[in-house]
């Protein structure tokens, strides 16, 4: 006879294992690690929460002090590598085997980890494919989650950083996991009920918050004449003439350089309210400019931001908000957002080769994927039409009959064509495609695909990949933007023409835009402190930006 | 320049503040970039030279009134002294005992470059001395600090012996930068990443309450041009008398105030009611708040 | 460091009466152009310092791309580089000819 039931009852004897070491559901202060030892079993898979911005820092600390006598061999599965103690579990022996999406902060670490055979790699995803899998096959047994607060039952506030938790938890708990929570301090009342106490089986009092970096603040002070002239052309060359009102900023200081251009050149334009008024986007302070102007509508976020706290509390109408005041994330439903409801993504990238793939991926680093693929792809699931959904369809597509033809969500990439260390962005061979040799991958990691890539921009101009008719108008039209660099100095001179006559290619001239006019005078805010002001003293930027 | 336009001092080059500061058309400039006075050491250390060694030197009017002026490039080589640009200001300032000519210095440096630390120091020491007989013949020697360098080392030294100072939030006046104090010291003590704390030890609201500095303006270049016109218009006054003065006000801020651990320390000492309120002010609070409790400076400079 | 000279032909004569102009500062990713008028109408010399070798061919097609975009004929134009990217050199020699070309007073 099966046993139907062997999910709850190794979860109760994890749950009595705990007890030894817990008051109720409270841990004892100094019993975490041997705790841990006794709610995980060596093999289990466990989630660590590992989100893009904060960290069960406490407990993952706990974790890596175990004795790996006793805790091995654990398949970890969580969206974020960001804490040294998040790969020293896989030196100690702790853990075998990763899953993950996103590794920013460790991504020379992890690369030598992977070459060096210490982990043992199940797969790279993206955010939203993460967790489509942990209700799958990736579904924890245990998941250490971070939350702001706990009352004695166990009910948790995981406030403006809510990001992934309500993921984690509802496939951990209904899929008969344990979890467990660290906690910045345990209160009579939480003020807004996150994740309800009976999803909860154990609170972690940290006595102190958790760890939290601020990923999304970009100082205006280091945005270029360069970024200015891309975010103008950007503007005027595709949110104007596509009618681009629902999107997603990957973030970057050529984005940024758009958002403090609304205010100013946008609004000379005259398109307010039509552009740009319902976003998918973490809590950029470089939008307060556009929000204070009445730009946007609506904002929801995939996690939140250091410093905004109290400026989303001043902004109900846009901003998503409980009972409470402070702001709900939900990284889940955001990306869903940006991928099915958003008519446009555009961010900036590492590479891009000749036929439009886009990598982040350099031969020593893995960062992952993130969100990105998700924000920047088509989706062809997507049935529900939008002006720039159809047109873009019409331009990729103009001999399909119009009632069989599926629009296209406009999917934009913008750079310099040289960047950080002027290495070029144009490349003929991606550093992925080495990486997937290196490490025996089935496919490169490359971040957006070029049947997804719509537009290119650069300081030489916009190519609409759409309006390409084969591969070699295609490649053309990549190295006529590719500006100096030795992509862009191979360029078929008569054939980038042509391509011009077309509007394949629009330079800035062609936009009616002078290099000469981008200046640091468009911006709306020139500096951190200017958008302090701009937020009437709401926002309260953490020290690092400070320059006062 | 744009009239109702506010125009950041902070993030303008040299040009643009001196430009900014003088009457339309009235500035000469002295030793321009097409003499290529450039330094001869950079080459060694395949560093790229620029044409005016950092430092913009001339003459001009403001609000008709005729004054000699440097201006400080804190982007190249981090507004650095060095053989040349040194040589530059001392120059200048002989000019000015000369001429019984006012002087307007607008800082952004981050002391001596390394690369010509002999020859810097010996500017600065210099540039000190030159100060002292400008002042003796009668005219004026007005610091401007305001930018991105700050204005440290060997600069502090000769902020340190200008008439008057003027400066804005974002400036920065110390002898030590905060890295150097922390390299030193340790970060327990001073953590220079800490950038709220770098403003409250070195910053320019601090140093207007302690008394370090004389007008405190917005970080806009119309403010700035304001504030060195009032400076001009104070009494100069340089003699054994001032100079004693100096010190005991110095001796008796010591004993006041060397036991402080934290700006907000001594601010409340001070007699500042929320002192640590005092960064986020804006400039008419603050200067409201200060107007009752800086530290004077009695002339003392 | 590396001293690159190109004598370009000039499309046109640039404008204006100003004998000199300056823009720019030496610092990372930047540069400073000093524009002075001298010679042929129809040339247009420039001179580059710069402490990152191995680009000539680079400052060449930049250099070209100017002088017949914009009106450069009769100025030598000197350079001191801080390793600017070329979109930045393009940029500043351009703003190098409106200044040049601005009145004086």
């Amino acid at each position: 006879m099966r046993d139907w039931n062997s999910k709850r009852r190794g979860r109760e004897e994890r749950i009595e294992a705990g007890g030894r070491f817990s008051t109720g559901k409270v841990v004892k202060a100094d019993s975490l690690t041997e705790f841990l030892e006794a709610v995980i079993r060596p093999g289990d898979r466990v989630c660590l929460e590992g989100d893009n911005q904060k960290q069960a820092d406490v407990i993952a600390k706990a974790l890596a002090a175990a004795d790996p006598t006793q805790l091995h061999d654990l398949h970890m599965v969580q969206s974020g590598v960001v804490l040294p103690e998040h790969l020293d579990v896989f030196e100690s022996g702790i853990a075998r085997r990763l899953d993950f999406s996103y590794s920013g902060p460790q991504s020379a670490r992890i690369a030598r980890m992977l070459f060096g055979g210490q982990i043992e790699l199940g797969a790279v995803h993206t955010y939203l494919e993460l967790f489509a899998r942990y209700f799958i096959d990736l579904t924890p047994n245990v998941a250490l989650i971070a939350a702001v607060s706990a009352d004695r039952e166990g009910n948790l506030y995981t406030g403006p950083n809510t990001e992934d938790t309500p993921t984690v938890v509802e496939a951990t708990t209904f899929g008969n996991g344990l979890v467990v929570a660290q906690v910045g301090e345990i209160v009579d009342k939480v003020p807004r009920v996150d994740i309800p106490a009976d999803q909860v089986h154990f609170v972690v009092d940290a006595k102190k918050p958790f760890y939290v970096e601020p990923l999304f603040t970009r100082d205006p002070a280091a945005i270029t004449e360069t970024q200015i002239l891309t975010a103008m052309m950007a503007i005027k060359g595709l949110y104007e003439p596509y009618g681009i009102r629902r999107l997603n900023h990957g973030i970057g200081f050529n984005t940024a350089a758009i958002e403090l251009l609304l205010p100013t050149y946008a609004e000379k334009l005259g398109l307010k309210g039509k552009v740009c008024t319902h976003w998918a986007l973490n809590p950029h302070p470089t939008l307060i400019p556009a929000i204070e102007a009445g730009w946007v509508e609506q904002v929801h976020c995939f996690g939140s931001e250091v410093g905004m706290e109290d400026y989303l509390r001043a902004r109900p109408d846009i901003f998503f908000t409980g009972p409470d005041g402070s702001l709900r994330s939900n990284r889940a439903f955001c990306q869903t957002a940006g991928l099915y409801a958003c008519d446009m993504f555009i961010g900036s990238t590492l590479q891009i080769d000749l036929a439009g793939h886009s990598s982040t991926v350099t031969a020593n680093r893995i960062a992952g994927f993130g969100g990105a693929p998700n924000m920047g792809s088509d989706a062809r699931g997507r049935r529900h039409p939008s002006e720039p959904w159809l047109r873009a369809g019409r331009e990729a597509d103009p001999d399909t009959a119009g009632p069989l033809r599926r629009g296209r969500k406009l999917v934009v990439q913008i750079g310099e064509t040289f960047g950080d260390g002027n290495t070029p962005m144009f490349v003929e061979r991606l550093s992925a495609l080495d990486l997937a040799e290196k490490l025996d991958l089935d496919l490169a990691p490359v971040m957006v695909y070029s049947d997804d890539v719509s537009h290119i921009v650069t300081e030489e101009g916009i190519a609409n990949l759409l309006l390409c008719r084969d591969k070699d108008e295609r490649e053309q039209a990549i190295r006529g933007v590719a500006g100096y660099t030795e992509i862009g100095r191979g360029r078929d001179k008569a054939m980038v023409e042509r391509l011009r006559e077309r509007k394949v290619i629009q330079r800035p001239e062609d936009l009616g835009i002078d290099p000469l006019d981008a200046d640091r005078s468009l911006l709306a805010a020139h500096s951190i402190k200017d958008l302090m002001r701009a937020s009437g003293g709401l926002y309260r930027p953490p020290s690092r930006f400070r320059n006062w | 320049m744009i009239a109702n336009h506010h125009h950041s001092w902070y993030e303008a080059s040299a040009r643009a503040r001196l430009d900014a500061l003088l009457d339309h058309a009235s500035f000469t400039e002295f030793l321009g970039p097409e003499r290529r006075e450039v330094s001869p050491h950079l080459p060694i250390f395949d560093l790229p030279r620029q044409f005016d060694d950092g430092i913009v030197v001339g003459a001009g009017q403001i609000d008709g009134r005729p004054v000699l002026v440097a201006a400080q490039e804190g982007r190249f080589m981090g507004g650095a002294f060095g053989e040349v640009h040194g040589a530059k200001l001392t120059g200048l300032l002989r000019a000015a005992t000369a001429m019984r000519r006012d002087v307007v210095i607008a800082f952004d440096t981050g002391g001596v470059r390394l690369q010509e630390a002999n020859a810097g120091e010996v500017a600065i020491a210099e540039i000190m001395r030159a100060i002292m007989d400008v002042r003796l013949a009668g005219a004026q020697v007005v610091g401007l600090i305001g930018g991105r360098a700050g204005c440290y080392g060997g600069g502090s030294l000769i902020a340190g012996c200008c008439s008057a100072l003027v400066i804005s939030e974002q400036g920065r006046l110390s002898v030590s930068g905060p890295e150097v104090i922390e390299t030193n010291r340790g970060a327990e003590e001073f953590d220079s990443r800490d950038r709220a704390l770098v403003w409250r030890t070195m910053g320019g609201k601090h140093r207007y309450l302690i008394g370090g500095v004389d007008l405190f303006v917005d970080d806009d270049a119309a403010a700035f041009r304001s504030g060195a016109l009032a400076a001009l218009d104070r009494p100069a006054r340089f003699d054994t008398a001032m100079l004693a003065a100096e010190q005991a006000r110095l001796e008796k801020r010591l004993t006041r105030f060397g036991d402080a651990f934290d700006g907000t320390d001594l601010w409340s000492r001070l007699g500042v009611a929320d002192a640590a309120e005092v960064p986020d002010l804006d400039t008419q609070p603050f200067l409201y708040i200060a107007t009752g409790t800086r530290e004077a400076s009695d002339d003392a400079r | 460091m590396e001293t690159l000279r190109y004598e370009l032909h000039a499309s046109r004569p640039a404008g204006g009466t100003r004998k000199i102009a300056i823009v720019g500062v030496v610092a990372s990713g930047n540069l400073e152009v000093l524009l002075e008028r001298s010679g042929a109408a129809d040339r247009c010399v420039i001179e580059i310092a710069t402490a990152a070798r191995g680009f000539a061919d680079l400052w060449a097609a930049v250099t070209a791309d100017f002088v017949e975009r914009r009106a450069a004929g009769g100025l030598i134009i000197t350079i001191n580089d801080g390793g600017a990217r070329p979109d930045t050199v393009a940029l500043r020699l351009a703003q190098g000819v409106r200044v040049i070309e601005e009145s004086e007073a």
